[in-house]
């Protein structure tokens, strides 16, 4: 693998905690973080979401004082983090089904109130599919009660853990194993699929916040913020795929940067249903150069390119940066 | 204490005794009145620093219920029929984690056609989620059933459904023996869980286990049930002692020592069935009955002896297999398997349908003379069947069946076409 480590400035206008102050390194970057998803865990390399766990959880720990409980979806986090006989959370953490980890969430929240054991936090996490699809019926119920949960989703764009099909969360045109691109298809159709974030806002809660692994500090301080307010907040976190998507391990911080700046995936936070701050797109790219990197976007290229869809995906994007003022 | 009281307000009232910290509710006919009046004993500070939490469906009612159980309080939920279905996926996960819930089950026909009315499809369907399965026949069983339902789950870490015909109990008001708080206290301590969530002392529940353990792990749960029949009587014994009345137990005789015939059967059809054996015995006929109370774990030993001496066995069962016949008598056959006791299965009671006395009558003479239909569907309407399979043999397009059933009788204005 032909990529090099620079030290100091990964080469992507990021700065490397060694050029900060101590004060606003990454919690990541600290020896005395708790590493509650620590090594030798399965997860693909390259993988998005256990680089997106990792930042969020440590984030959470140092926030509740190390009093955390952690409820997990059924998905590639929990699959490839407690195979048996090993466990690679250092936190309290409990797996019970794909769709009912907000509600699990709940009842814990829900038990340590009546503890009177408020210093102890509650965070719950899912992949794309158990949290918009299977699990979105007990996350609204979750958002409308206003629990006292931060729920944090790992979006990669389809159900990876069972090898590739198409969720809600699943953007137009992505080839997977149940959106092929035989017989002339051309994978995942257009106008579909869900905007959960948006959802999450009407629910009129605390907080809501959209994140990406290419920008760890800004994921590590929207937990924080998170984590110093009370209700229902849900973080929803761009994380490549490198199975899924077809894509170069290596290229996963690149690829969420990319998705970020064509302006696909917007990131911004909302607090009680308004939108209070956007991250800017600094060097707005088209959004070939995302598309192109990743096989299950082939078909867009190749024998010759999709101009359509291409301009469709284009128009994706130009919408998002203006509804979220994107740009200077 | 005697009060005169609604059965679903009993319950709510022994639920409250027991002391849970967190109540989750979803409502579904017959259980409704249940969590109802469990929110205002929470509202009135009956239950301490209870959270009553409301949620979307019955599957967030058990996720909650399993979330709380697992951060150490005692968890409480209850359901019905489509709703205790809806939340099939975390019965199982419920027993597979071993988190001691107990939830009630206001026992009602499953859909479709959909009835809201009484039978025991729902908590059959269920029989082998690995929950215990304890069957009352009374008001005065169900709150007593109840309080020992805490304890058995706990001691044990294994949930626990308590099971309640629909309207037959829940909806009728009847004289029961209320507990007192200390009577209660003294019977049932402060849960203690083999395994909490505690940010102290981190362990992680719910692990992926593949071939190498699943078997140890399930085989683990079996013994929990095997465990549970020697535990259950040892509970019935110490509530007795407590509370000063016989109440639980596996299974209770009634005249059955000495009969050549004796009737099986599980919930408030006991007491029908109780009336039917002593007018049959005044006609000289030797019959008594035996009341499952603990379906799961099924108490094979206590059944065997109890029906060794019959010469005849009759179930009488309020679900049934399509195209097989009983549930409940398979279990029945298993624990007296190596014998040749002829075992008939009366079905009865679906959808609500009374189970009459004069029905019951009629049943056990042809059983006892050896002439019963096995299985035997109790006051079935066979004109209604024998005119919808001819309009099904005739065309292709006879029509929705519950439709063409009910102009049939004369429910809904007109002939079938």
């Amino acid at each position: 693998m032909a990529q090099k480590i620079k030290f100091y400035q990964t080469g992507t206008l990021t700065v490397g905690n060694r050029l900060l102050d101590a004060e606003n390194r990454s919690v990541q970057s600290t020896v005395d973080r708790s590493n509650s998803l620590t090594s030798g865990h399965r997860a693909c390399q390259g993988c998005g979401e256990a680089l997106g766990a990792r930042y969020v959880v440590d984030t959470a720990m140092r926030e509740a004082d190390k009093k955390l409980l952690a409820v997990n979806a059924t998905g590639c986090l929990e699959v490839f983090s407690t195979p048996y006989p090993e466990s690679s959370w250092q936190v309290a953490w409990m797996h019970s089904l794909f769709g009912n980890a907000p509600a699990v969430a709940t009842g814990v929240a829900a038990a340590l109130r009546a503890k009177g054991r408020s210093e102890v936090r509650v965070l719950a996490q899912g992949g794309d599919g158990g949290t918009v699809d299977i699990g979105f019926g007990c996350l609204s119920g979750m958002f409308e009660r206003n629990d006292d949960v931060l729920y944090v989703c790992y979006d990669n764009e389809a159900y990876m853990n069972t090898g590739v099909q198409r969720s809600g969360s699943t953007p137009a045109t992505a080839r997977t194993a149940t959106t092929p691109t035989k017989g002339g298809s051309k994978g995942n159709v257009f106008g579909q699929g869900k905007n959960a974030p948006q959802i999450a806002m009407a629910h009129d809660i605390p907080y809501v916040a959209t994140a990406s692994v290419a920008d760890l500090h800004d994921l590590e301080n929207k937990v924080t913020k998170a984590m110093g307010m009370h209700g229902a907040r849900y973080i929803h976190v761009n994380v490549p795929c490198p199975l899924g998507w077809g894509s170069q391990p290596c290229e996963t911080v690149r690829l969420a940067r990319l998705a970020s700046e064509t302006g696909l995936f917007p990131l911004f936070e909302a607090e009680d249903g308004i939108v209070t701050s956007v991250t800017k797109i600094r060097r707005r790219m088209p959004v070939e150069d995302y598309l192109r990197p990743q096989r299950r976007f082939a078909h867009l290229f190749k024998p010759k390119p999709d101009v359509e869809a291409l301009a469709a995906i284009q128009a994706i994007a130009d919408r998002n940066i203006r509804k979220y003022g994107l740009l200077d | 204490m005697l009060k005169q009281m609604e059965g679903s307000h009993a319950v709510a009232e022994a639920i409250a005794l027991c002391r849970p910290e967190v109540i989750c509710a979803y409502p579904i006919t017959p259980q409704t009145h249940i969590v109802e009046r469990l929110s205002e004993l929470v509202q009135e500070g009956e239950i301490g620093n209870c959270q009553y939490i409301n949620v979307e469906s019955e599957f967030a009612a058990l996720s909650v219920a399993i979330g709380a159980s697992a951060a150490g309080a005692r968890a409480y939920t209850a359901t019905s029929s489509q709703g205790l279905l809806f939340m099939t996926e975390a019965v199982y996960n419920a027993a597979g984690l071993g988190l001691p819930i107990v939830m009630t089950i206001g026992n009602r026909a499953i859909g479709a056609p959909i009835n809201i009315w009484n039978d025991h499809s729902d908590s059959m369907a269920m029989r082998d989620a690995g929950w215990i399965q304890l069957y009352a026949e009374t008001n005065q069983d169900a709150i007593d059933l109840h309080i020992q339902a805490f304890r058995l789950a706990e001691q044990l870490s294994v949930p626990v459904m308590v099971c309640e015909d629909g309207f037959i109990l829940t909806h009728a008001y009847e004289r029961v023996d209320m507990p007192d708080r200390n009577q209660v206290q003294a019977y049932l301590p402060p849960f203690e869980p083999v395994q909490i969530l505690d940010p102290e002392d981190p362990v992680t529940i719910g692990a992926m286990v593949g071939p190498e353990a699943f078997a140890e792990v399930r085989y683990l749960s079996h013994h929990k049930h095997l465990q549970a029949v020697e535990v259950i009587p040892e509970l019935a014994a110490e509530f007795a002692k407590i509370f000063g009345r016989d109440s639980g137990g596996l299974i209770q005789p009634y005249r059955s020592e000495d009969a050549e015939t004796v009737v099986v059967a599980l919930g408030s059809v006991v007491g029908t069935i109780r009336d039917v054996v002593d007018e049959l015995r005044e006609d000289g006929v030797s019959i008594g009955a035996v009341k499952v109370i603990s379906f799961r774990p099924f108490p094979m030993l206590a059944l065997r002896g109890a029906l060794a001496n019959a010469k005849r066995v009759i179930v009488v069962e309020k679900a049934f297999a399509d195209g097989l016949g009983g549930i409940a008598v398979g279990s029945v056959r298993m624990a007296l398997r190596g014998l040749t006791t002829p075992i008939y299965t009366i079905i009865a009671g679906l959808g609500g349908r009374p189970i009459t006395k004069a029905a019951l009558l009629d049943a056990f003479g042809a059983a006892v003379r050896d002439e019963i239909d096995d299985p035997l569907f109790l006051d079935l309407n066979w004109n209604v069947i024998d005119t919808e399979l001819a309009r099904a043999k005739e065309k292709r397009r006879s029509g929705p069946i519950a439709e063409n059933v009910l102009r049939d009788l004369g429910l809904v204005g007109g002939k079938p076409v």
